[in-house]
């Protein structure tokens, strides 16, 4: 249910791969990707609600795409529930999440395309990674466990991301400009943090090996800022300075 | 599959560079006669081009578009309620049926429709009695006669007033406009849902489509696109993010949320996977001029419908296949969301769209022909004939082909326009104008 190209089990390379590591990677490569993708999506919705109005089609679009991915992952029965501790965890972590998971999966194979996004050269989707070695398979298995606690989390914080989203596009009630202010302030400093981390360097996204497509606008962190200074003015307006 | 450089329809000539635009072009229009040529920017400015007409002086500039008007349509807003900017970008742009001397056209951003009326004058009044040329007041005393002001010739200049501002119709970003054939009446559409105006009235619209959910929660579904029959005045359609079309009659209610016709294609099993349903929304539809089929552009294709026919499109051409491996770095990077525009020739014969690479594709209805061209600079020089591009997948690789892997992903021709009667396109590539003639036919067949 991926890219085209992508299968599901990879039965003849099992052979390759000797013991317990070869059942994690088959089934795991599937769900690293899923689960990157899943992690993609919801950083795309964040972004898109905190920026100028949020292009309605597009975050309908990724709501969707998240949508089916969690249909499936409960289908699967990988989307299961997890310790309280894991549900106090910031949002923050979700985003770090992402990366970790890239750089684990895709940062040591480098130049290699990530499978079923080749273009005729792929030939099965375990075959483009690379043999998996033993400090690697560690990793894997760290970011498997933080996986399986993403989930989680996700479906306690998923109806409400959406619920968010949607929100504000509802024409607010004019006498509660403080909610209105208050949930603006906050998330504009956390996301900037974020999007410097995340746009600016090289770093491997998931979809990492193709060239010639160009990467997401680094744009978001500049009109965050001009819209901060004309959050003061409004302020300054409202308190009669 | 082979991409064969087209027939008499496709060996198109190009024109000089009409012009520059200074911001990012986002709506091209022709007008009725195709004598006017209406781009809109980012930047909330409309140029209009007019084409000159042919002249025995000067055989070789055989009616091409000067600059005739530029305008400033639509300022960037501030909404203090939600704290977010509205973009002052044209989104759309429909010219009026010409009832008289002027023009009219109806110009858009995400929230506010503008009625511009565009006149022309070639005459001024001279010879008053009471103000002197300059227009200062004549010393009384100094007349000694009268005379009666005579109109004299003057430059040509054009002016533009706007005639009506249509607000606060929109809770949602308006994606299309587009006026009835009764010429009194236009609709607007935007996310979720359809206004109807009269063009004369600008405190009152009727929602005619409204698809809000009660609840937000549940929303899954939104309108991309609509357009008035163009014949039947109570006929229009409406695309959405899922792919569908439908087909309402505003004679059947008031509210047209019971579509008269639901045109969906059956999904495809094994093409299946996370980015089907983003792939399949529709971008765009537009109606044949003779209102037998309809247009409509998704990710990689472009599907022709028949009226009659609600199953599946009668006919459907790959833009770029090659682009289907590929959706998870198209999703990631956003292109995946581009919203490519298509178009039909004066005949309906020949289709057309954008891709990307500064490349539009034109389909040949009747032979089954496609070619792909480029919209640069560098490409070709004035004057020569347009080369046809390919893109190459794997496998045999001819000299001048592109590798996928190549293409530039930031150079998209999402905005095309055919002329309504002549093999005349405009393309829109970023912040150029491109528009393309056909020498050899004049006439589509």
């Amino acid at each position: 249910m991926f890219a085209r190209g992508l299968k599901r089990k990879c039965v003849g390379h099992e052979e390759d791969v000797e013991g317990a590591l070869a059942g994690l990677k088959t089934v795991s490569s599937y769900s690293l990707q899923r689960q990157s993708l899943l992690d993609m999506s919801l950083v795309k919705l964040q972004l898109c609600h905190m920026l100028v109005e949020p292009n309605l089609c597009r975050s309908v679009l990724i709501a969707n795409t998240v949508r089916q991915i969690q249909e499936e992952m409960t289908q699967d029965g990988t989307w299961r529930a997890v310790a309280p501790q894991a549900a106090e965890r910031a949002p923050l972590d979700r985003l770090v999440s992402t990366e970790i998971l890239c750089r684990a999966a895709w940062g040591q194979e480098g130049a290699h395309p990530a499978p079923g996004l080749g273009d005729g050269h792929t030939q099965g989707p375990v075959s483009d990674l690379c043999p998996v070695t033993s400090a690697q398979a560690a990793r894997h298995l760290q970011s498997s466990a933080w996986e399986m606690d993403g989930p989680r989390e996700n479906r306690g914080s998923f109806h409400k991301s959406l619920d968010q989203i949607f929100e504000t596009l509802e024409t607010k009630n004019p006498s509660c400009m403080e909610e209105l202010f208050s949930d603006v302030d906050s998330p504009y400093y956390d996301l900037d943090t974020v999007l410097t981390g995340m746009m600016g360097g090289a770093r491997p996204g998931p979809c990492e090996g193709l060239e010639g497509l160009a990467p997401a606008t680094p744009g978001p962190s500049s009109s965050c800022k001009s819209d901060l200074g004309e959050l003061d003015h409004v302020v300054e307006i409202l308190v009669e300075t | 599959g082979d991409l064969r450089s087209g027939g008499g329809s496709v060996d198109v000539c190009r024109e000089r560079l009409a012009g520059l635009v200074a911001d990012i072009i986002s709506t091209v229009e022709f007008n009725h006669t195709g004598e006017l040529l209406a781009t809109g920017d980012k930047g909330g400015r409309v140029v209009i081009f007019q084409r000159e007409p042919e002249s025995k002086n000067a055989p070789h500039s055989q009616g091409e578009y000067d600059v005739y008007s530029t305008f400033q349509s639509h300022e960037p807003e501030f909404d203090y309620l939600k704290s977010l900017e509205i973009e002052e970008k044209i989104n759309k742009i429909k010219w009026l049926p010409q009832q008289n001397a002027a023009h009219s056209l109806l110009s858009t951003n995400d929230k506010t429709i503008k009625l511009w009326k565009i006149t022309e004058r070639d005459k001024r009044p001279e010879g008053y009695n009471l103000k002197d040329e300059e227009g200062k007041l004549k010393d009384l005393s100094t007349v000694t006669s009268l005379q009666v002001p005579v109109l004299k010739p003057m430059d040509l200049m054009v002016e533009v007033s706007p005639r009506r501002i249509f607000a606060n119709g929109h809770t949602y970003h308006i994606n299309s406009i587009s006026v009835n054939s009764d010429c009194e009446t236009y609709m607007s559409a935007d996310d979720l849902r359809i206004n109807l105006w009269h063009l004369a009235i600008t405190d009152r619209s009727f929602n005619i489509v409204d698809i809000k959910p009660a609840n937000m929660e549940d929303l899954t579904e939104v309108i991309t696109a609509s357009e008035f029959h163009p014949h039947h005045c109570n006929l229009f359609v409406y695309s959405s993010s899922k792919g569908s079309l439908r087909l309402c009659d505003m004679r059947a209610a008031a509210l047209c949320d019971k579509h008269s016709k639901l045109f969906e294609e059956p999904e495809d099993p094994s093409n299946r996977s996370f980015f089907s349903e983003i792939i399949s929304s529709v971008s765009d539809v537009k109606f044949s001029h003779s209102g037998r089929y309809m247009l409509t552009r998704d990710y990689l294709t472009v599907k022709v419908w028949d009226l009659n026919m609600e199953a599946r499109p009668i006919e459907t051409y790959q833009v770029h296949d090659y682009l289907r491996s590929k959706l998870c770095s198209l999703y990631e990077n956003d292109c995946i969301f581009d919203k490519f525009e298509c178009a039909w020739n004066g005949s309906d014969s020949v289709i057309m769209t954008g891709a990307y690479n500064n490349f539009f594709r034109m389909f040949d209805r009747n032979t089954k022909r496609d070619v792909t061209l480029e919209a640069s600079r560098e490409s070709s020089k004035p004057r020569a004939v347009l080369k046809p591009r390919r893109v190459c997948v794997g496998g045999k690789r001819r000299r001048d082909d592109i590798s996928v892997d190549s293409l530039d992903f930031t150079k998209k021709i999402l905005h095309t326009a055919w002329h309504p009667a002549e093999n005349i396109i405009a393309i829109a590539a970023t912040n150029n104008l491109y528009i393309f003639q056909d020498k050899v036919n004049s006439d589509m067949h």
